[in-house]
């Protein structure tokens, strides 16, 4: 065309980004690829071949990894590890800087090969992927820099094997893999089948960077060679993002193997817009979410709009869709390119056809390319919360939307997905927004900003914490002798439920025996119902709770050590009775101070504020996790149970606990202490019976959001199996003691068991 | 003059406005609309980083870009020291803003900036130097750029630059009403304003570098196109701070609410710190993005700028030589 006639039409033109140095690269390895094991590509053979979802054409041909190169990985991170482990934070913070600068460099390869990989357009894997990638990995040489100071006592898992999402693949390797090398593991990558090239090309960065043999490896494939990792014994620690239903199937393939999990899941966030918002930055976010790809592999928004201005709302939205760009995602241009494959989208097609008939479907004018794996931009309005769409995973670029009344409506309707990463709120309001951000279960609350992760919001000390353990381990507990038949008649003590003694609806009860054997009383044996009693009371008594505030809390919490303090002898007296032991008065003395330290921490613990968006701040708010159900120590009967309510209750949570299996007694000692306190009823419950009968019906309640175990019964794995069901957080001991006297009694570890961190992301200007 | 008598005779040698929609009839000044016009900086800025992230456009579909920017650009000189050769000097650049030659060699002809904007002393040798050209002179007026002078002398000011021939006329807004939050008292002026330019259109400048807020921005803007803007312009050129995108984004979102409720559709002139092709370029992004390509015709939109052309013609050159250019290459203005 003339420039008169361009002059006219003011088109665009196009802008494409050259592939000629991804395809370079490629063909530098011969279009195939091996496995990278211990600093080495393996002899190639034919597996899948790697496909442009743009234009499907071939790119590389893959290998899959057999179960013995998966071992062959293992093995060849297992031996790199502890010289990686020794080169200390300040080493692994220069390779990690090393790597950023390489990424740096390399920007233009990745993002293109990544694009050709996976048909996201190149500004989004430029921007999105690459620059985030640099950052997270300049973010994570800084923790390692001063992991040492920061976290004293925290040593590697060792090999991690880090299992990533077939979309977003760069950004999500760097978000496991630099905290994951910053904390000292080494690495086994499996990639995604679709898209391995990113990792592949990873791998070649790190060789070029420096990094010793065998800290990155990766393994490519399919499922299998990820179940395999998972499976593996040599594996410390699995790091997975991708979708619920798998990252279930590993918390129960890893149940009571002792391995660390990380899992970052997918889920649709909500993006929750108020009448008083500026509705066409609202917009903007909102097609911001849909156009760029879940940071776990999701896609897409659910779009939870106040009702009066839903329809306003929407005529925006429409318009702003119309104006999106589809097509070749070489394009600098393009906004909306291609899915992962054709596969993906006829499924993200047929879910939408469903959820069409059930709303309003929407999709702007405009021919989508021949050929190619596209889909158009498309919102799906008057949804209910119980459509399927609704909650459905879409890995395409597809809106959904639902109205709602009020701000407990919303915080309601977007809670729905309980693991979410990601959620926004658009609010003009200061006073609604914090109130709805902070009420909102995701990881990260962007504040008037679309539904984006950044190194502010997976970043930080926390993030680290999942790639460490505690130094040493703790030796094994030996379980407790079967409880031996008491008298029928006795009187036993009753369960206390919701701040009432009741007694055990199934009306059984035991003897507990003295140390030379004499019978010192009788407990009452709570049953599944009772752990469905005792949550719902402490349920109901939570909110109420977490609401007081940290001071109140902390105001209660010392009553209670108040309380215990005034009845010291008589609860002395009793431990000495049941355990025989000399220590009885010293164990009550540390419960009390215990309960003054968590007083303290209540008061004093509620997150801290992290670099945020360029003029804003981040705040990382330590909120409670809800209802905790946890098995006390069986050792240190009052003190173990005192170190496991007190953080519990601290932070804002209630809990159903079940104390000391062989020594219950001190727990209906302490009952009293509580009665004495000015603790609200059903914030606290205490269960005597048998860890093993009541360790089940507690980690598969839907309504516990935690499950602890300090038990002495080999109970882990079930718990872990149990907790899988609904993903709740565990937290159990693999059978392992801890020192209850000692500072491993009150360290962080209870601090971070006992809330979620909650990144709320606050922009500011006039 | 009565500001709403009809007309009887057009001044001598004027082109008129370019129009080609009905104009701007107003609105009774609404306020529950003002309370809910609201805007957020941070997001408004994350909308304008994104454009300038991406280069939108590049080689042949680039010129063909900077040259439909030359024909939207009011060439302007506001200076103290104005004298009517200078003015047409500044003319004879606006009939022909890029060198003969290099349109030649792109095959674009009859290109012309949009208009020559000028205080009121100089319309009548703007006028002269344009006889023939069709463009149209803009005058700026009501005591610019600080617009504190009596209601009285910025009105009679208006109908004067009307009579001597002036096709548009800039107005600058008093900022006060804006920052006590007085909206019908920002109504009743520009209303006045708009009476007083009869047949002229009437461009209104908000000096966003002085609103304190976008938010401000937004409600003024609204304010000014109720009372019958024509136009709603950035700023004078002669606050500290001027046009910068965030304040494009906030007005021309405005823009787009007022033509979504009254299908009326109101121009944008960002002025002021606009000075390379490369930000021109984002511009029009912006505008093709936020309001789509009938904005971008010289009826809706307009670059107040004084130094741009300049950048945009050694960009040009360089297009059709291949060898930057300097700026002693081309004509003055």
């Amino acid at each position: 065309m003339s420039v008169s006639e361009l002059m006219q039409t003011m088109d665009y033109g196009p802008a494409p980004e050259s592939p000629a140095e991804a395809l370079d690269w490629l063909a530098g390895h011969g279009n195939r690829f091996g496995l990278f094991i211990a600093g080495r590509f393996t002899e190639p053979r034919a597996g899948v071949e790697a496909r442009n979802p743009a234009t499907g054409e071939g790119l590389a041909m893959l290998t899959a990894a057999t179960p013995g190169e998966v071992e062959d990985a293992v093995a060849a991170a297992r031996q790199a590890q502890p010289k990686w482990a020794g080169l200390g934070g300040a080493g692994r913070a220069r390779h990690l800087r090393a790597l950023a600068r390489l990424i740096r460099q390399r920007a233009r390869l990745i993002a293109v090969l990544e694009t050709l990989d996976s048909g996201q357009p190149i500004r989004e894997s430029r921007e999105m992927g690459v620059a985030l990638a640099e950052r997270l990995f300049h973010h994570h040489a800084g923790l390692a820099q001063l992991l040492e100071q920061d976290l004293p006592g925290e040593v590697p898992l060792g090999v991690c094997g880090l299992i990533l999402p077939s979309t977003l693949p760069f950004v999500m390797l760097a978000s496991m893999a630099a905290p994951a090398l910053a904390a000292g593991n080494t690495i086994v990558l499996k990639p995604a089948e679709r898209t391995s090239l990113g990792a592949l090309l990873f791998a070649d960065l790190a060789r070029v960077a420096g990094l010793p043999r065998g800290v990155v490896n990766v393994v490519t494939g399919g499922a299998a060679v990820g179940e395999a990792m998972v499976a593996h014994p040599g594996i410390d620690g699995v790091g997975f993002a991708g979708s619920a239903g798998v990252g279930r199937a590993i918390r129960a393939a890893t149940a009571g193997s002792g391995k660390a999990l990380g899992l970052h899941l997918s889920a649709k966030p909500p993006v929750i817009v108020f009448e008083d918002a500026d509705l066409d930055a609202a917009v903007e976010g909102a097609v911001e979410a849909m156009c760029s790809r879940g940071p776990a592999g999701g896609a897409g928004a659910r779009l939870i709009l106040q009702e009066g201005i839903a329809g306003d709302f929407l005529a925006r939205l429409k318009a702003r869709m119309a104006g999106l760009r589809l097509g070749g995602p070489l394009d600098k241009c393009t906004d909306i390119g291609a899915l992962i494959d054709e596969g993906q989208r006829d499924h993200v097609a047929a879910l939408v056809a469903e959820g069409a008939a059930e709303g309003d479907l929407f999709q702007p004018d405009g021919a989508l390319p021949e050929r190619g794996a596209f889909h158009p931009p498309t919102l799906v309005s008057g949804l209910a919360p119980a459509s399927r769409l609704m909650q459905a995973e879409v890995f395409g670029p597809v809106l959904v939307s639902t109205t709602f009344r009020t701000p407990t409506e919303a915080v309601q309707m977007a809670n729905d997905a309980r693991h979410g990463q990601v959620a926004s709120v658009w609010s003009e309001t200061i006073t609604l927004a914090l109130d709805v951000a902070a009420g909102l279960a995701a990881g990260v609350v962007r504040v008037n900003g679309a539904n984006l992760v950044d190194a502010a919001g997976v970043g930080g000390l926390d993030g680290l914490t999942a790639y460490l353990r505690p130094e040493g381990r703790g030796k094994r507990l030996k379980p407790p002798a079967p409880p031996r038949q008491g008298d029928p008649l006795a009187r036993a003590e009753r369960l206390w439920i919701g701040g009432r003694r009741v007694p055990p609806s199934g009306g059984q009860a035991r003897a507990i025996h003295g140390p030379r054997g004499q019978v010192i009383g009788h407990v009452g044996l709570a049953t599944r119902e009772d752990v469905h009693a005792a949550v719902a009371a402490a349920r109901k008594a939570q909110p109420g709770w977490a609401t007081q505030g940290a001071q109140a809390r902390a105001q209660v919490l010392c009553t209670i050590a108040e309380a215990l303090s005034a009845r010291a002898g008589e609860v002395a007296d009793l431990l000495r009775t049941m355990t025989g032991g000399p220590g009885a008065k010293a164990e009550v003395a540390q419960s009390v101070e215990r309960l003054f330290t968590w007083a303290g921490r209540a008061g004093t613990q509620a997150g801290e504020i992290r670099p945020g968006p360029t003029r804003g701040t981040a705040l990382a708010m330590a909120v409670p996790l809800g209802v905790i159900g946890a098995l006390c120590p069986d050792e240190a009967p009052l003190l173990g149970l005192v170190s496991v309510l007190a953080p519990a209750i601290a932070m804002g949570n209630a809990c159903v606990l079940v104390p000391s299996e062989p020594c219950p007694l001190a727990a209906a000692a302490f009952c009293e202490v509580l009665e004495a306190s000015d603790l609200p009823g059903g914030v606290v419950n205490l269960l005597t019976g048998a860890h093993a009968a009541l360790a089940e019906p507690l980690a598969a309640h839907m309504d516990v959001d935690a499950v602890w175990s300090f038990s002495s019964a080999d109970l882990s794995a079930g718990i872990e199996r149990a907790a899988a069901g609904d993903l709740k957080r565990s937290w159990v001991n693999h059978g392992r003691a801890r020192d209850w006297w000692g500072a491993e009694g009150e360290d962080r570890a209870f601090l971070r068991a006992a809330t979620d961190v909650r990144t709320i992301l606050i922009p500011w200007g006039a | 003059m009565p500001p709403d008598a009809p007309r009887t005779e057009t001044p001598p040698h004027a082109a008129l406005p370019l129009v080609s929609h009905a104009r701007n009839p107003g609105l009774p000044l609404d306020m529950d609309w003002l309370r809910t016009a609201r805007v957020n900086r941070p997001a408004a800025e994350r909308r304008c980083a994104s454009l300038t992230a991406c280069r939108p456009v590049t080689g042949v579909h680039r010129v063909a870009w900077l040259l439909r920017a030359v024909g939207l650009i009011d060439l302007t000189t506001l200076s103290g020291d104005d004298t009517p050769g200078r003015v047409h000097r500044l003319c004879a650049k606006a009939r022909q803003p890029v060198r003969a030659d290099l349109l030649d060699a792109l095959e674009v002809d009859g290109l012309s900036t949009a208009a020559v904007c000028v205080y009121h002393e100089m319309i009548a040798p703007a006028l002269a130097a344009l006889r023939g050209s069709g463009i149209p002179v803009a005058a700026v007026s009501t005591g610019f750029p600080a617009g504190l002078s009596p209601m009285a002398t910025r009105l009679a000011e208006i109908e004067a630059s009307v009579a001597a021939g002036a096709a548009e006329i800039d107005i600058v807004i008093s900022r006060r009403h804006v920052l006590l939050g007085d909206w019908a008292a920002l109504y009743d002026e520009v209303a006045a304003f708009r009476a007083a330019c009869g047949p002229a259109h009437l461009k209104t400048i908000l000096a966003t570098g002085e609103l304190g807020t976008l938010t401000n921005v937004a409600r003024a803007s609204l304010v000014c196109m109720m009372a019958g803007a024509d136009f709603i312009k950035t700023s004078t050129g002669k606050e500290p701070v001027n046009a910068t995108l965030p304040v494009g984004l906030t007005m021309l979102r405005a823009i787009r609410a007022y033509h979504a409720a009254t299908g009326q559709r109101v121009g944008f002139k960002p002025a002021g710190g606009i000075s390379t092709a490369k930000e021109a370029l984002v511009w029009l992004a912006l505008i093709k993005k936020e309001l789509g390509d009938r904005w971008l015709s010289p009826d809706l939109f307009r670059f107040g700028a004084s130094s741009l052309l300049g950048d945009i013609e050694r960009q040009i050159e360089q297009h059709v030589t291949g060898a930057p250019s300097a700026a002693w290459r081309h004509p003055m203005g």
